[in-house]
Order: C-alpha cells, then structure tokens, then sequence
C-alpha cells in the first residue's frame, strides 16, 4: 500500500467557458485551466455559429451574395456591405459616383459608432457597470432609426450596391443626422464620466491584456485591437476607398497596449467617426446620380442564359445552365480590405467570368483577434478573461462566418 | 390568567405572544423584502432612462408578488450529481441566518422580539452562519461556476466579517453597550443624535463593509454574472432559488437597518420635537424616521450598484486586508484614547 501522499492527485481545473455564457459575446467557447484562479492556459473554440458564408456566396450572383455579408458582423452590417461592394468593384472595375461615395462613408462612420457602441456597452457590463449599457443603446437607437428611415432596415441593412448605393438620401435624414452629430459628443460625455477616470474600472483593465506592438503585429491583429498598442495602421488612412481622402480625421492611438488603452482608443474613434459624419454631410456634392451606370443589374445571371418565360418551369431554367457561356464578369482575382470597426476585413474573390464568384474568402478581424486571447489571457485571473474578450471586440458571427 | 374559564399559566401567554410577534416581524420583513425588490428596480430603471417594472399592477406595483407567484410553481431541478441533503440544506441555512437576524433588530425603543445585551453580536453570528449556506450551496451544486462562486464567496465574507465587527467596535465603545436598543439611546445624549459623524472612519468602513458582506456592487464577486454566470446559486431554480434572493435582500435589510441603529440615530428625533408631540405621534414619526434611513441607505446600495463596475477578487481582498482593518483598527485605537481621556477630564 502507498502513502497517502501518493495517492492524493492534484490537478488544475478545468473550465469550459462557454459556447452559452454571459460574458462570451455570443457562441465563443473558451476552454481554461484554472491554478486557483489564474489561467494557465486557455484554448478558444470557434465554429459554433458557422453557417458557410462563403460557400452560399458561390452559388449566389455578386449582386445577390450582398444580404450575406450582413450576416458576418451583424453589429455593422453597413461596414461589411461597403467592403464587399468595394471589393465586388474593384473586380468590376467600375467607380461608384461621387454622391454615393460619400453616402457610404457617411453610413459606414454610423455603422462604426453603433458597433463600437454596443462594444463599449457589453465592454462595460462584463466588467460590472450596468448603466453605460443602457445608455448606449439609447444613442444606438437613434442610429437604427436613421438607417430604418435610409432603407428600411434596422439591422440587416443591404443599402450599398456594386456602383453605387440603393437610393439616393433624403434632405430630412441628413437633417436629422446632423442633429445627431451635434448631439453625440455631449452623450459621449457622459460615457467618459461614468467609465473612463472610474478608479475601478483603470483597476480592472490598466495593465490587463497587455500585447506589444510588435507581438500584436506579429499576431494579425488590425483595427483598435492593433492601434491600442500604438500601430498607426488604419486602411482608411494608409488606403483610402469611398470618400475616406477627402475627409479630415486623427487615428487615435494607444501606448501600453493593454485593455485600457484600446478602451481609450475606441471612444477616440467615436468621436473621430462623428467627425468624419459631419464633414461627409457638409461636403456632399448634390444630385442624382447614386449608382453608377455600368453596375451589375440586381437580377443579374449567374452564368449562361438564364431567361424564364412563362412556358419554362424554373427547374428547367436551372437544367438549361449548361447552354452557352457569356462572359459576365471579369476573370480573375481580387482582395480588397477596408476598416470595418473590428478590425480589417478583407474580402478575397477569385472571379471565373461566371456571374458567381468563384471562391469568396473573408478576411475577419474577429477570427484572428479570437486567436490571440490565449496569448491575452494567460497568466491573469478569470475575471479579466472577461476583460480581455471584451477589448478584442470580438463578434462570433463574423468569426465563425 | 383564566380566559373562558380556563386557567392558562402566564408562560405560554408568553410564548403565544412571542409567537405573534415573530409571525408579524417576519410578515412585514418579507414584505419589505418583496418590496426592496420593486423599490431596486425602479430606482435603476429611472438611472438607467427606462421605467422599470410596469405591467403588473398600477404602475408595477404588484410585480413582486408576482415574482414570488411565479418563482414558487417553478420546476425545482436538482442537478443529477448534486450532494442532495447539502443542496437542500444551503438555501434554508442562507435564509433563516438572515431571517433570524431581524429578531434582535429593534424598529423603535421596546419594538423588538429578543432584547438580548449581545445585539451586535448576535447579528455578526447570523451572517457569519450565511456564508455557510453559500459555501454549501457552491459545494453541493457540483458545478465549477458554483464551485467558484462559493470558494469566493467563503473568502471575502472572512475578510470583511473582519473588518466590519472591526468598524463596529468604535459605536461599542461610544455607546458602552452592545444591545441594539442602548445604542441608539446612547446616540440621543450626543448633540449629533448620530454616531456617523463622530464615528465617520468607522461608519465608511462598515459601508465598504456591508456592501462585500451582502455581496452587492462593486463587490458582488461570488455571483459575478458575467464572469460565473450566477455564482454559487448557478444551479438552483425555483423557490430554493427565490430563497437565496430573499435571503440576500434580508441581509441588505438588516445591514441598512444596522447602519441606521449604529451610525444614523435609529429612530431618535431632536427633543425640541417629540417634547411638544403626542405619544403616538412621536412614536409613529419615530419609525418612520428609522425607515427612512433604513431605505436611504437601501437607496444607496441601489445607486452604487447603477453607478460601478466589479472589482476583481484579489483587489477586493488588497481593499479588505490592507485598507479597511488597518483604517478600523486606527479608528478603535483613537476613539478608545479620546473615551479615556474624556473619563480623565471628568
């Protein structure tokens, strides 16, 4: 018989952090081995919301994959709208005009402050302060209200288009926009005071989650993740689509790199992206039109002749693809990124000449930024997981795809 | 005594009236708890522009009863793995610590069940004995969330018992007694009526103190939603579940109403009003005065809450050992010099 000492095992727990947890921002599964209550190693699992966006993309025409992309972020659909639609035209080769141009900066900086005003809200909740949240989603109202009134649709919004966008905005969104560009430093204000000098919350994110600049690049980390470590690395800047070179912005930038800093980071982008609002809709050149004249039709062909008349069931229009080819869209390959709130999202399509792409690939700063927790988390306690899966900004629809 | 013509000794009128007295503190203790519910509800909602609850009852007003309905016909679910006897054992041991400890607690001078010389005592007892029913209850559930949530909870309870027995010593040594009843008397001699000026170090000790002994905001660690889903309660439902949330409200009762007795007055009124006052009158005015405090300092723990983000568990025992014992222990230290030497003057 063995001692006693022998035969009493001591191990780590191990806890399983999801998919189905308050605080993973959605179906992200973290599996951690806990000393006590320091994590000493963390694993991410992702996949939980995988629904094959890029495969259902190709059996979609490049007009009709769109209502797709809302579905990555769902939080700024309008983000990931303008960054296919860029990179649908740079395989097109078409320009959007000017109009519309800036009518996609302008709901895509309204797309960056409700996305990055949902992460402040649940940022903040996680670690324990109801009320921002609550105060966030009064201003994320105003937003939705405003892209209900532009297209109809709150979340899932669809409004850009390859050349252009849907419909040309109406004097009365512009007015009740600038009433909200007025208004929202004074909301962002109020924000500041609750949270950013709070002595808990520096507490509890000073010094959590700290990355340095050359390691967040080595990692791929892009967006305010990467320039809260004190990258100056922003596509806006370095390469401008839309309307982003005729107007005047600051690329608020970090130091530490630590969740403190990227908190710093994103409210500096709030107000930088109200200040992009304002002068798109001071500089907005007048008149029609929105969408340029060599777009794809909505109703575009997937590849041959796809024309149903009434004497021809649809399913032998399906069966009559085979007939001739016509070449549809240019052949060849494309990758266009644009700076959606996370991060970089990149958009990779390989073109057949068909009217479907061929392969889409996304690049998203979700997937990537999920990938670094373990390298954020490991040494801390479990509390500041909860930090750290907060300042990524991660959304589990984008990253699962 | 002789009541229909039979004789019944004097004893068990007694116990009968004791009996009565515990069913009416309880009755109107629950009552006060349903209702710091509704009361913690609407105070958040109007911090946090939206109106809290509405539907049931003019203006929401039946909302708790509501909630007391529903949670009571709910499926109790039993994890599979659960240690039975232990897990049916917490809530109960939860509850009835914190309902045990609203007999000592006098509403007005006389208005109490056991007028007992160790109150204060008494009442440190009982919430030590909750964090029994929490340890359990994070033990028995056989989930790590609860698992956790209890072994948090087990260590921030030890440290801020600490501290805030500590916070009370300098009321002890002011009043010289640790009957709840004398206390406020003791205050009424004070030019102040309160102890919460003299005592200021120790009343802001025994808030921090109350605040992490309660388990709320800033300090809410051992049922930290967002990190441990619910804590040690995780696993339980229905009214084992309402239990644990009753018990919390009564222990944040019992705490504001602790506040109030050893810090705030109690229920004493500046003489220059009662003298002139009819009995009752100055009696009724004097419970409301006690649950005005009680309910200001309820209101606090409300606006905190609005107000704050979590601390983490390690800075929150940083708070307890190195800030809140020292400070408590310093305030002992001078308020016992000046007591001697007011006596030396005398």
């Amino acid at each position: 018989m063995c001692p006693l000492e022998n035969t009493f095992e001591t191990r780590e727990l191990t806890l399983s952090m999801g998919p189905q947890h308050p605080a993973t921002h959605g179906v992200l599964r973290l599996v951690l081995d806990l000393e006590g209550e320091t994590v000493i190693k963390c694993t991410p699992y992702v996949g939980y919301l995988h629904r094959g966006v890029e495969k259902l993309a190709e059996n979609r025409t490049y007009t009709s994959a769109l209502p797709l992309t809302d579905r990555l972020d769902y939080i700024s659909s309008m983000n990931n709208n303008v960054g296919y639609v860029n990179a649908v035209e740079k395989l097109f080769g078409i320009e959007a005009p000017e109009r519309a141009k800036f009518i996609r900066t302008m709901v895509a900086e309204m797309g960056r402050i409700s996305s990055h005003i949902v992460w402040l809200g649940t940022h903040v909740l996680d670690i324990g302060a109801t009320t921002p949240f609550l105060y966030a989603f009064r201003e994320r109202e105003v937003i939705m209200d405003l892209f209900e009134m532009l297209c109809g649709a709150r979340l899932t919004v669809s409004y850009p288009r390859v050349g252009g966008v849907r419909n040309d905005v109406s004097q009365e969104f512009l007015d009740k926009l600038y009433a909200f560009v007025l208004d929202f430093p004074s909301k962002m204000d109020d924000y500041e005071t609750l949270v950013t000098e709070n002595r808990i919350w520096k507490k509890r994110t000073v010094g959590i989650g700290v990355i340095s600049a050359e390691e967040a690049v080595n990692w791929g980390l892009t967006g305010g993740t990467l320039r809260g470590s004190g990258v100056n690395y922003d596509v806006r800047k370095h390469a401008p689509y839309d309307a982003y070179d005729k107007v005047e912005f600051d690329v608020p930038l970090g130091k530490n790199g630590d969740c403190y800093d990227r908190y710093l980071v994103r409210m500096g982008e709030m107000r930088q992206a109200n200040r992009i609002i304002k002068q798109c809709i001071e500089k907005i050149p007048g008149g029609p039109p929105v969408l340029s004249d060599n777009a794809p039709e909505l109703d575009m062909s997937a590849e041959g002749f796809r024309k149903l008349t009434p004497e021809m069931s649809l399913e032998h229009a399906y069966l009559s693809f085979s007939g001739g080819y016509e070449t549809l869209a240019p052949e060849g390959e494309v990758f266009s990124s644009t700076e959606a709130p996370k991060g970089e999202l990149g958009f990779y399509i390989v073109s057949d000449g068909s009217g479907r792409p061929y392969r889409m690939r996304v690049r998203a700063p979700s997937f990537v930024h999920a990938s670094a927790i373990p390298r954020l988390c490991v040494g801390h306690f479990v509390a500041d997981v909860i930090a750290v899966i907060g300042t990524i900004d991660i959304v589990l629809g984008e990253c699962d795809r | 005594m002789n009541i229909l013509g039979i004789t019944i000794a004097p004893y068990i009128i007694n116990i009968v009236i004791i009996l009565l007295k515990i069913a009416v503190v309880i009755a109107i203790g629950l009552l006060h708890v349903a209702y710091a519910t509704y009361f913690e509800r609407k105070v958040i909602g109007h911090m946090q522009v939206r109106l809290g609850p509405r539907e049931v009852g003019p203006h929401g007003l039946l909302q708790p009863i509501a909630d007391g309905i529903k949670l009571f016909f709910k499926e109790d679910i039993i994890p599979a793995n659960a240690d039975k006897p232990l897990f049916y054992l917490a809530p109960v041991i939860f509850m009835v610590s914190a309902l045990t400890s609203l007999s000592v607690i006098p509403f007005f001078d006389g208005f109490v069940i056991a007028d007992i010389n160790i109150g204060l005592l008494f009442i440190f007892a009982m919430s030590s004995l909750g964090a029994y029913g929490i340890v359990m209850a994070g033990w028995a559930s056989n989930s790590k969330y609860s698992f956790l949530g209890g072994l948090r909870s087990a260590s921030q309870v030890i440290s801020y018992e600490i501290a805030m027995g500590l916070s009370l010593v300098g009321v002890m040594i002011m009043a010289g007694s640790l009957n709840l009843t004398d206390i406020v008397r003791a205050q009424q001699a004070y030019p102040t009526g309160m102890f919460a000026i003299p005592q200021f170090v120790g009343f802001f000790v025994f808030i921090l103190a109350a605040f992490a002994e309660t388990n709320r905001l800033p300090f809410d660690l051992p049922e930290a939603e967002s990190e441990l889903v619910a804590g040690y309660f995780t696993e339980y439902s229905g009214f084992r579940f309402a239990l644990f949330f009753l018990g919390e409200y009564t222990a944040m009762l019992i705490m504001s109403s602790i506040a109030s007795i050893c810090f705030l007055g109690g229920w004493g009124l500046p003489t220059f009003i009662t003298a002139n006052l009819p009995v009752f009158l100055w009696k009724a005015l004097g419970l409301g005065m006690f649950l005005v405090k009680v309910y200001a300092f309820m209101f606090l723990y409300y606006w905190v809450r609005a107000t704050l983000p979590r601390y983490r568990y390690d800075q929150l025992m940083a708070i307890g050992w190195k800030l809140l014992i020292p400070l408590a222990l310093a305030n002992i230290v001078i308020t016992g010099l000046i007591k001697i030497w007011i006596k030396g003057m005398l």
